[in-house]
């Protein structure tokens, strides 16, 4: 078995590269996937919290990196799934604490276990991004359809394309269907037209996103939410599978509708 | 071309009109590293080395630039004057 390296990255911080992370992570394990995910933002890790995963953490990324510990006792299993795994980062050190030829190595002898190695890049073009980039196999860029989100986003695909690691693929996250029917936010096809790579996934703006990390539950553990079923149908998208694209409009509830009506000029 | 028909509809332009008219020229600017100004200055440069070898019509003259992909491509359509043509 040799398992994928996929990184997952942004430019622009706050777009939700690590909510991303955990639920195809999540995602993933959930379709049958040996999966292990990665914290790649030292000195600033969330991945754990998100996942839920905080209070098992003994040994990090730069503990494996130094010797300190084998690989697997950093590896944390996550319970709640059969076989899905956390390499979280170190909080109290900086990004040069980790090389891209020591990310290389370390996803070198995880391909051999693993169907699919996820790794969280950090924000920014630096030392960060450059040890998330290395080891990868394919990359997908996760923005917002919004004009700074989308310029750092045009700028990480040159920086994939100049390490030969692309073309990499897009996530368009937080997406509100409300919005860019008043004509007020980007739509998905403006996005992808602007960019000009390929359109993995569209994760609609929910409200479940936020109660789920506030529990350390990602919304993909069930495909019951909005953004769960997109990070599902992207992590099948992912494994290959042809998947449409969800109707996003057909949200509106009939309170909703309602309430639309009694009040003239919409909503 | 949207502007005149928002005008005869009494509507503002899009806020997202608006931010891809924006992108789309930030996005030129980022991935070629030209600046606005500098594109200007190249289309003065080469208008003035192509005039010194046969009159052009400045009126006529279009330089912009065409995206394919993520590739870019300068295109120049320069006119030539009629009374250049000579026996």
């Amino acid at each position: 078995m040799a398992g994928t390296v996929l990184t997952v990255t942004s430019g622009k911080g706050g777009v939700g590269k690590t909510t991303t992370t955990a639920n195809l992570a999540v995602a993933l394990a959930r379709g049958g996937k040996k999966v292990i995910c990665i914290d790649g933002d030292i000195g600033l890790r969330n991945l754990d919290v998100v996942l839920g995963l905080e209070n098992r953490i003994v040994y990090d990324l730069v503990d494996i990196v130094e010797g300190r510990c084998r690989l697997r006792q950093a590896m944390i299993r996550d319970k709640r799934l059969p076989e899905l795994y956390l390499i979280p980062a170190a909080q109290t050190r900086d990004k040069n604490a980790v090389s891209p030829s020591d990310m290389v190595r370390l996803a070198e002898e995880l391909r051999a276990e693993f169907d699919w190695i996820l790794i969280d890049s950090p924000a920014g073009i630096e030392r960060g991004f450059r040890n998330a980039i290395a080891p990868a196999d394919t990359a997908v860029v996760v923005t917002n359809p919004e004009v700074s989100a989308v310029r750092d986003a045009d700028r990480i695909i040159g920086l994939i394309e100049a390490e030969e690691k692309g073309p990499a693929r897009l996530i368009i996250n937080r997406l509100n269907p409300n919005l860019v029917k008043r004509g007020d936010m980007l739509s998905a096809d403006d996005v992808v037209e602007l960019l000009a790579i390929e359109l993995i996934g569209i994760v609609p703006e929910d409200e479940n996103v936020v109660v789920s990390t506030n529990k350390g539950q990602p919304v993909a553990m069930d495909g019951k939410t909005r953004a769960g079923e997109a990070y599902n149908n992207i992590a099948r998208r992912l494994c290959g599978e042809k998947v449409p694209f969800m109707n996003l409009d057909e949200k509106e509830g009939i309170f909703h509708k309602l309430s639309r009506m009694m009040r003239p000029g919409g909503d | 071309m949207a502007g005149w028909l928002d005008w005869l509809t009494g509507q503002k332009p899009s806020s997202a009109g608006q931010a891809k008219d924006r992108l789309k020229l930030v996005l030129i600017n980022d991935r070629t590293d030209l600046s606005p100004a500098q594109l200007e200055e190249m289309k003065n440069e080469l208008l003035a080395v192509i005039s010194r070898y046969v009159p052009i019509d400045p009126a006529g003259v279009n330089i912009s630039m065409s995206q394919d992909g993520r590739e870019h491509r300068l295109l120049a359509d320069i006119p030539l004057k009629a009374s250049a043509r000579k026996r």
